[in-house]
């Protein structure tokens, strides 16, 4: 006779299967989670607050820390915010530029889910390849902006420095080098009977839910709705480039997994478009002085589809040389509390950091 | 699992054809990590081009930076002496620092490797521990990218063909607008505020401006100069020589901004209402002070201020000495300075016009009935051509000449007229000659980038058709029967520099070249007059050169008498040296009378 008895189990912070410094404590009989509770505040920062005390360029340097998988999408958030407060224009050069820099992003930031997913499952290979492609974009960012991670390229005006000379081709060039490797990911995870049974029918996010549980990104692409900034409200130079938002039906890890496989796919071919339609002229409207730079009073909501799904930055200016509010409404909230709390119940233990890697969860997003 | 899943079991093994492939990674240190040219790593700093404004300092968010003092570094004018240290457990590599140095001394490297166990080890300065990093310089202070607005909001001014058919004001100043876009290109290094001096505060009185504070910019201004809209018009504004931005770009148009925010209060009473200054009970002290030129106005303000009885005697019937004498109309209209006197005469300052010291009142008098002395009499005397025949009639001083004119006499020019010199004043005396509708030469002994005037009205008299001859030394003043100029000869000459000095003109022989002109005005420098003084005093004053030795309280060897202005020893000859000569009198002369309490 086996006799279950209710356990609680501590998953994180430090775990390897968390994705950055949280903790779910799950309360667990036998192998089946019954609840689920997230727990956050182990890399606390205040943000939100410190940007409050840095001046308008200042800031950068903090924004690109809200989640290191993904450092461009805020830069570009908040400079967006700022443009639309001081009425800034940005030119076309510029525009270009940020989107290929947001889908490099993109690129960048799934292959290294890519590792997390399948590693999660036990399938390391994968991610040692993955993270080792990631690397390709990585140059391509240090050639441009002269860092590997932390770019701070994207900024109010436009961007920090032209092309280097050269980037072109390079880009052209890892572009098809990825293209060609996405059939070797596919082998070793879309085709894999271990990938497959995991990933079906786990974690699922009910469609009927998604938008009131406030799920983006490719976890509301999987449940079959379609919902992407980057086609509802173009911004940048995505209304004049021609691209599908892929969606699939199902909600679960599979259907995320999916999701994202076929977004590096459309990111590639988004790159090529704008690299081939890239206008020359100015790229960068110049800012005033940083020293004396005021942004006139009033507020701003701007969101872009980040790597993990809609965000949004509402700044607030008071017409002085420093934000007086900035909030940021980011992916991770919703995924990484309530909808994590809501699909563990009934899950397996083995299961807990295979959803949490589906969902895309940055921890410092939360606790901002 | 399905046991007849087998595609999904046997693809993943193909993965295996990948075995042997080269890896991505590099075994450092084997091999060489393949770093691009913009990378971000280290900073080198270049300590000969870095002046220390400490803008790097500034925008670094995680006060990374400091400014330290350096053994080799001494500093000076436009120079702080310090140099950054980067803390590299703090830096994030964002390179701000970079985008914000206005000198392009401060750039990044490819380095990036550093093991250490000792924390204080992560402090660098570079340039200093990494002078071999200069040839790995990667991520660069463009011009292009820089942060820094390196072009200056122009000044409108008038049509050259308009400004010589009268005295109208030439430069029409900045409005609100250009004023605030040009206050928010100053960096605040304050390297500006080194160089004046008097040490006006300069970037708290620009921040002002930027922020559209006009008033608080000008009760700033008001706390250590009494002359604003002088300094605003015509000061020599060696701060503008030491921007940090004019290293690569045009300084900040300090002297406008100040001009601009002085014109903002246009009557006595405005300025009263909006400087406020704190006025100190009466204390009974005495003092008197000689000429109401720019040194004892200002020391005259200052005092009274602090309670002190002033009296200032002035031989003219207008204040303002060199200024409202010295200096045309066009660049400084009269208003301009009687409003400031207006408004310090409402402040207790009081004020005897056409009365001469030595004649009118005794200067004895005066040292008797008072408890301290100020001396600003300036420097009256022109020196003579000093060539054969400059007796003439028709050759005069640029003194005199602006004189006659600023005070409303009329001085016949004729066709021609011949100014001599390289200052200010010699510019002035031209461009004055030329709206009264004469033709004008000005013959200077040295090359025109020589020239000590200001580049500015070197080229306001170009534009305006004074025709400049560098290299020509005048001979002789060539005169007619009845003793009246006739014309000037002067002698090419060639600039010889001898032993690395400033080069020297050395006339060429046979070069002599005769002008026919009706009118010769020399401006090749003043003295002073002491006849005032009686000869007991005058005896025990010392002096060196013809100007009188003061302390940095602007005390003279009698400790009762302080002296200012262009008759001091001490800094140049000019209106902000001679306000700082005043606003250092006032604190030398309050320090000596409060200790007697």
């Amino acid at each position: 006779m086996i006799r279950e008895q209710e356990t609680t189990l501590y998953l994180g912070p430090q775990h390897p299967g968390i994705t950055g410094n949280m903790m779910v404590k799950l309360k667990v009989k036998g192998d089946t989670v019954i609840k689920a509770e997230t727990h956050v505040g182990y890399l606390h920062r205040a943000f939100e607050k410190l940007i409050e005390n840095r001046n308008w360029l200042q800031s950068f340097t903090l924004l690109c820390r809200f989640c290191v998988p993904e450092p461009d999408p805020m830069e570009l958030t908040y400079a967006r915010a700022v443009e639309q407060l001081e009425g800034r224009e940005v030119p076309e050069r510029a525009k270009y530029i940020r989107t290929i820099v947001s889908e490099l992003a993109r690129i960048q930031s799934f292959l290294l889910w890519y590792g997390g997913q399948s590693g999660s499952s036990g399938l390391y290979t994968l991610g040692q390849w993955s993270v080792g492609d990631r690397n390709y974009i990585l140059d391509l960012f240090e050639d441009l902006t002269g860092a590997r991670i932390y770019h701070m390229y994207m900024w109010p005006g436009g961007v920090r420095r032209d092309l280097p000379e050269g980037w072109i081709d390079k880009a052209y060039k890892t572009m098809d080098y990825l293209e060609k490797r996405l059939t070797d990911y596919n082998q070793l995870l879309f085709d894999n009977a271990i990938f497959q049974k995991r990933a079906q029918g786990v974690g699922i996010i009910p469609k009927d839910k998604a938008i009131e549980w406030g799920v983006v990104g490719a976890p509301l692409r999987g449940t079959g709705i379609k919902h992407d900034v980057r086609i509802d409200e173009p911004y940048e130079a995505y209304d004049q480039l021609k691209f599908v938002v892929p969606t699939y039906e199902g909600g679960d890890v599979w259907a995320r997994a999916l999701v994202r496989r076929d977004e590096i796919k459309q990111s590639i071919s988004i790159i090529r478009q704008a690299l081939d339609k890239l206008p020359g002229g100015s790229y960068y409207n110049r800012i005033p002085n940083p020293m004396k730079w005021t942004v006139p009073a009033g507020e701003a909501w701007v969101k872009t589809e980040s790597v993990r799904g809609e965000i949004g930055f509402y700044v607030v200016s008071d017409g002085s040389n420093k934000p007086r509010r900035v909030h940021l409404k980011g992916a991770a909230y919703a995924h990484g509390v309530s909808v994590l709390e809501k699909i563990l119940p009934g899950q397996n233990i083995a299961d807990v950091s295979f959803i949490l890697n589906s969902l895309g969860v940055c921890p410092p997003e939360i606790e901002r | 699992m399905s046991i007849l899943d087998l595609k999904g079991l046997l693809v993943p093994i193909g993965a295996l054809k990948q075995m042997g492939k080269h890896p991505h990674t590099i075994n450092f240190p084997d091999e060489e990590k393949n770093i691009s040219d913009r990378y971000r790593g280290f900073h080198h700093n270049s300590l000969e081009d870095c002046i220390g404004c400490g803008n790097c300092s500034t925008i670094c968010m995680n006060e990374a930076i400091d400014m330290v003092a350096l053994a080799e570094i001494e500093g000076g004018k436009g120079d702080s002496g310090l140099r950054p240290r980067v803390d590299y457990g703090r830096c994030c590599y964002c390179a701000l620092c970079v985008d914000v140095c206005p000198t392009g001394s401060l750039n990044m490297t490819k380095d990036f490797i550093q093991v250490t166990n000792n924390p204080y080890e992560f402090l660098l300065t570079p340039g200093k521990d990494n002078p071999e990093a200069k040839e790995k310089v990667s991520f660069k202070a463009d011009l292009e990218a820089s942060l820094n607005i390196f072009d200056r909001v122009p000044m409108r001014e008038l049509d050259p063909g308009e400004r010589v058919k009268s005295f109208a004001e030439v430069l029409l100043g900045y409005n609100e607008e250009e004023a605030r876009r040009e206050a928010n290109r100053c960096i605040s290094c304050g390297l500006c505020t080194e160089a004046c001096p008097v040490h006006m505060h300069i970037p708290e009185y620009i921040n002002a401006i930027a922020q559209g504070k006009d008033d608080e910019a000008l009760k700033i201004i008001y706390d250590n100069n009494d002359l604003p809209e002088v300094c605003g018009k015509v000061c020599t504004r060696r701060c503008e020589d030491v921007c940090a931005i004019q290293v690569r770009g045009e300084a900040v148009a300090i002297r406008w901004l100040k001009g601009y925010v002085t014109e903002t209060a246009d009557n006595a009473d405005l300025i009263k209402q909006i400087v406020t200054p704190e006025i100190r009970e009466p204390n009974h002290y005495k003092v008197g002070i000689v000429g109401a030129g720019p040194a004892g106005l200002t020391a005259g303000y200052y005092l009274s201020l602090r309670g002190y009885d002033v009296t200032i005697y002035e031989s003219h019937k207008d204040p303002g000495g060199m200024v409202m004498y010295g200096i045309p109309k066009y660049r400084l209209p009269y208003d301009s300075i009687q409003k400031q006197v207006d408004y310090m005469v409402k402040m207790g300052v009081k004020i005897h016009y056409n009365t001469r010291v030595g004649k009118d009142i005794s200067f004895q008098e005066i040292y008797d009935n008072s408890d301290a002395v100020f001396l600003g009499v300036g420097l009256q005397d022109a020196w003579n051509l000093g060539i054969e025949g400059d007796d003439a009639d028709g050759v005069m001083s640029a003194i005199d000449f602006l004189g006659k004119i600023n005070s409303g006499e009329t001085v016949e020019v004729g066709k021609k007229l011949i100014s001599v010199g390289g200052g200010n004043v010699s510019i002035d005396a031209s461009r004055v000659g030329r709206r009264l509708g004469a033709e004008v030469d000005q013959l200077y002994r040295r090359r025109i980038k020589d020239m000590p005037a200001d580049w500015e009205e070197i080229e306001g008299a170009e534009d305006e058709g004074v025709h400049l001859i560098p290299q020509a030394i005048p001979t002789r003043v060539i005169k007619d029967k009845k003793g009246k100029v006739k014309g000037i000869e002067y002698v090419k000459a060639e600039m010889i520099s001898e032993g690395g000095g400033r080069p020297r003109p050395v006339p060429i022989e046979g070069s002599e070249t005769i002008i026919d002109c009706d009118i010769i005005i020399a401006a090749i420098g003043q003295k002073a007059d002491y006849s005032l003084l009686p000869e007991d005093i005058a005896d025990k004053l010392k002096m060196e050169r013809g100007k009188i030795l003061v302390n940095d309280n602007r005390q003279t060897s009698i400790s009762k008498i302080f002296a200012g202005g262009d008759a001091v020893k001490y800094g140049n000859v000019d209106a902000i040296s001679a306000i700082a000569d005043g606003y250092y009198a006032t604190l030398g002369i309050d320090k000596m009378l409060m200790k007697k309490e």
